[in-house]
């Protein structure tokens, strides 16, 4: 007979519950986030899923929410730890916000922060499963960074998340210049959800467009893409692919 | 200041509504040797008298780099000071750690001033027996700070603490006005003739003073004596005319006739101003 008493992993540095303490998989996720740099700032995208294994469950989900005055964030992967990272931020906005003296935290520490918290939380086996995209403008200056779960950070021109690295992503290498106007921006980022929207069964078709310049924050109402699915392809998806389902 | 039955610890408040003992404490900074900071628009600049406890020692240490865009000069026990810059330094290193950004001097001064205050409302503990002038850089500019052992700080134009600095802010309130917008090498002269007002007598050479400049574009820095001795000479030898005059032909013409200097310094009263 086993007389195991628990399905305790061998590493003794984990401790008695330590496994009803660490995240193992997530449970409700939302997919791709998209964002590019444009003349006057930062455009991003997401759709609004959120999906629970392959159901999709919840089809108003805000994966994009300002933060303070300079900043964007969209976030994929669990929800409910979207959530407590807003609650990490609101805090520390207003610790920023109550010095009351002119000095703000920009995009860029906002960045370094959340670099900071997803790399530590990795380091306790712990992780905050998302991977995030933080955009803004302050004094003139774009920025627009990204963090994985593990803590793997860096800044560039155009970024995706999960997905949207490998759909997006090359869609935006051709087609991404500097100063693009926000119709040119909007224009290729409905491009590029609409590729996700095809191809990612995790997509759904109700997204919203979120804009960040020196003025401010807009983040678009709900609305979805045109969609054409009488590809003669898809007629007959069997056709040249006997067995396929 | 006389002792008096209220003196004895900090948490005792005298009748008058005073703690003595932070006081007291201020005290120590106006024994301490003078130090002085002014600033401009962009740049801001540090200077301290070098006070050696004998001919056979050097002199100690009173300006520190806290960051690259932060730098402090104390007066007063300047252990107590080299603790307090240990701690900004620390401060400085953890917010650039997090934020990848420089911590706003403004910040690290509250900081600092809520620290001290604990010192004043604890009754084993003793208040920070130094002042500090802390000179860095924001969003917003170029800030001198002055803080105190009470806890409280200031911020200022300019400011001299430590003994004989009364002589060195009356040289300051005349001339603050121009300091907003004066170059970088004019503050530096300024520095350098308010120093010399502490002097009360004693040739400026550059082995009496340390000079330290920060500013938009420089990181903090102590100036070489070499340096020093060099403007030391260029404005010693027009002797007493106005700074920002001078300025323009002087680092051109920078000679650094050592000898006459000294000689020339000796023979002027620098306190006939």
């Amino acid at each position: 007979m086993n007389f195991m008493a628990s399905k305790q992993p061998e590493n003794s540095l984990l401790g008695p519950e330590a496994d009803s303490q660490r995240t193992l998989y997530p449970y409700v996720t939302g997919t791709s986030v998209v964002a590019l740099k444009y003349k006057d700032g930062i455009l991003m995208a997401a759709d609004m899923g959120g999906s629970y294994g392959s159901t999709l469950r919840y089809k108003s989900v805000e994966r994009i929410k300002p933060i303070g005055k300079h900043s964007l964030l969209g976030a994929s992967g669990e929800i409910s730890d979207f959530q407590e990272i807003l609650r990490y931020l609101d805090e520390l906005i207003l610790y920023d916000n109550m010095w009351d003296d002119g000095n703000s935290l920009g995009p860029k520490e906002v960045h370094n922060y959340l670099t900071r918290v997803m790399y530590n939380r990795r380091n306790k086996f712990n992780p905050l499963w998302n991977s995030l995209v933080l955009g803004g403008v302050k004094n003139g200056q774009k920025y627009l960074g990204t963090v994985s779960m593990i803590g793997v950070n860096f800044e560039d021109n155009h970024v995706a998340t999960g997905f949207g690295n490998h759909l997006a992503r090359p869609i935006l290498r051709q087609e991404w210049h500097e100063n693009l106007s926000y119709e040119d921006g909007v224009r290729l980022l409905e491009k590029c959800m609409r590729v996700l929207l095809y191809r990612d069964r995790s997509a759904i078709n109700k997204l919203q467009i979120a804009k960040i310049t020196e003025e401010g924050t807009t983040i678009s109402q709900p609305y979805s893409l045109k969609t054409y699915w009488e590809f003669s392809a898809f007629a007959n998806p069997a056709q040249g692919a006997v067995g396929t389902w | 200041m006389f002792r008096n039955q209220y003196d004895t610890d900090v948490t005792t408040w005298s009748p008058a509504g005073r703690l003595f003992q932070v006081e007291y404490a201020m005290e120590a900074v106006k024994q301490g040797s003078a130090a002085i900071g002014l600033r401009s628009k962009t740049h801001i600049v540090l200077g301290c008298v070098n006070k050696a406890n004998s001919e056979l020692s050097s002199h100690q240490k009173k300006i520190f780099k806290v960051d690259d865009h932060i730098g402090v000069a104390i007066a007063g026990l300047t252990a107590d000071g080299r603790v307090l810059s240990r701690y900004m330094r620390n401060e400085c290193i953890n917010y650039g750690f997090t934020y990848e950004s420089p911590l706003p001097v403004g910040r690290l001064v509250v900081q600092l001033a809520d620290k001290a205050q604990v010192c004043t409302q604890r009754s084993w503990k003793r208040p920070y027996g130094v002042g500090l002038l802390v000179a860095g850089l924001d969003e917003s500019g170029a800030h001198l700070y002055y803080n105190c052992p009470s806890g409280n700080y200031f911020e200022y134009q300019a400011f001299a603490i430590g003994s004989r600095s009364q002589a060195a802010k009356t040289y300051l309130e005349r001339k603050f006005e121009n300091f907003t917008d004066a170059s970088r090498d004019d503050l530096v002269k300024d520095a350098l003739m308010a120093i010399r007002e502490t002097l009360q007598g004693e040739t400026l050479k550059s082995s009496v003073c340390t000079i330290a400049v920060v500013g938009v574009g420089e990181p903090f820095h102590i100036l070489d004596q070499g340096t020093v001795q060099q403007m030391i000479d260029a404005f010693e030898i027009v002797g007493e005319q106005e700074g920002p005059d001078a300025a323009a032909g002087q680092e051109a013409s920078a000679e650094p006739e050592q000898g006459a200097g000294a000689g020339a310094g000796e023979g002027v009263a620098p306190m006939d101003i």
